[in-house]
């Protein structure tokens, strides 16, 4: 483990390795369902759902400056996702990224060291493989904010 | 053993009907104590935002498969997973999941090598069950303990391993049904997405492509007898006696394409292999197509 995190994400990590093994999962869950719902004007444009070719769930995902503000890498950036209800877990790791780093500074993000999902003690209990979904999301909310700033 | 088989017209077409159960006979034998009902899918936290009342759920990365060697768990990891949900060797086992039975039909493909004797599909799985508004629960379900014995994995009835595959290789069928862009080698993976990676793209030389999905229907029931002889039959050539194998990327896709042709289309002889592309993918020295046309063995590959 090398990388310190921010408070709001550290604190997450501590919640999960807090809970006895055989509860982290319905904490996952509960993410999963407190994964906020698209503003209004993101939900209207279905064809930005990034879809994949089986095996993985859609996740849409979007990455702006925070409202009004001057863009610059101490500058906050607001995080949106939304995946179906078919997809949990999906639905939970985005919304353990949301909690974590919406409205950090991009330069914090792109800071996020990026063995990040496995602090959360999750690996065994929802499988490696299944992890790998939680870096991968992690990879693209860094390129997105990389994006953000080259524009 | 086991409870009876379900009288159901709709499965007559079948070679092995005993192998289905509608949602209606699911609902009528919720209590029944010969039956236990398996949920198994892709996303791990489905089961828990709720399933058919009294399911217990069965994960293939946290239970069926190994945390050391890639396999599955032994004759004795088998009989403790099946102790803890309940399950004897004589309970007729109903399996259901997530998109159209796939997962569904990888765990009942792993009960089948240990042999158990009677382990079922909910046509149409946990969509169809949902879509007709029936009862999902979220109450905990803890089975009281069952005495499993221990009964060693037999690969030999139902899996095939790379060299197997070598050695069918010009000599009998093969069948990927994997997606169109995996196959002809076009997509090993996206960027920033998470596969299990593959470092070369393609299909095994002469395999047919035939996607898993063209035998399920819309509403994630199988598709009919004379649907699925067709793709299969007159499709691909499939004879009576040929000896299959079938394979994806990780042997989950192909487990429900395994289910068809053995128990739907009443293939003898019908082997899923689970290295599947991943293995084929990454090994060295073993042969590749790319493309769309099935391609030749050659000279030089075993």
């Amino acid at each position: 483990m090398s990388g310190a995190l921010p408070a709001q994400l550290e604190e997450l990590v501590e919640d999960f390795t807090a809970v006895p093994e055989e509860d982290k999962l319905q904490l996952l869950l509960e993410f999963s369902r407190s994964l906020p719902e698209l503003p209004a004007r993101l939900g209207e444009h279905p064809e930005e759902l990034e879809q994949v070719v089986e095996c993985q769930s859609p996740l849409f995902l979007a990455v702006e400056w925070d409202d009004g503000a001057e863009p610059g890498p101490e500058t906050p950036v607001r995080l949106f996702f939304s995946a179906p209800a078919e997809a949990p877990t999906t639905r939970g790791f985005a919304s353990i990224l949301h909690e974590g780093l919406d409205g950090l500074p991009a330069r914090q993000v792109l800071e996020i060291p990026d063995d990040l999902p496995e602090r959360f003690g999750l690996t065994q209990l929802v499988s490696p493989l299944r992890m790998r979904g939680m870096s991968a999301m992690l990879g693209r909310v860094k390129r997105r904010v990389r994006e953000l700033q080259d524009a | 053993m086991g409870v009876a088989v379900e009288n159901n017209e709709e499965f007559a077409q079948y070679a092995h009907p005993e192998r289905l159960v509608s949602t209606q006979w699911v609902a009528e034998h919720l209590d029944d104590p010969g039956v236990v009902l398996v949920e198994s899918d892709e996303d791990v936290l489905l089961y828990e935002t709720g399933h058919v009342p009294g399911a217990v759920k069965v994960d293939w990365h946290t239970d069926l498969n190994r945390p050391d060697t890639r396999d599955y768990v032994d004759g004795a990891g088998f009989a403790e997973l099946m102790s803890r949900k309940g399950i004897s060797r004589d309970t007729t086992v109903v399996v259901y999941g997530d998109k159209s039975n796939w997962w569904a039909a990888y765990a009942l493909w792993v009960f089948e090598l240990f042999g158990h004797p009677d382990v079922r599909l909910m046509n149409g799985g946990r969509d169809k069950w949902i879509a007709e508004g029936r009862e999902l629960s979220t109450e905990k379900v803890v089975p009281g303990r069952a005495d499993y014995p221990v009964v060693e994995r037999d690969d030999a009835r139902a899996r095939a391993f790379q060299e197997d595959v070598l050695a069918h290789l010009g000599e009998q069928p093969l069948i990927d049904v994997r997606s169109l862009p995996e196959y002809t080698g076009e997509r090993t993976h996206m960027a920033d997405y998470p596969q299990e990676g593959t470092l070369r793209g393609g299909h095994i030389p002469t395999a047919a492509s035939v996607p898993w999905a063209r035998a399920a229907a819309e509403d994630a029931r199988f598709r009919s007898r004379e649907e699925l002889e067709a793709v299969y039959r007159d499709g691909v050539g499939l004879a009576e006696d040929d000896d299959i194998i079938a394979y994806c990327r990780i042997g989950e896709r192909s487990s429900h394409t395994w289910f068809v042709l053995k128990y739907l289309l009443g293939y003898e002889k019908v082997r899923n292999y689970d290295g599947s592309w991943t293995e084929w993918g990454n090994s060295v020295r073993v042969p590749i197509v790319l493309g769309e046309e099935r391609g030749e063995v050659p000279g030089a590959a075993r």
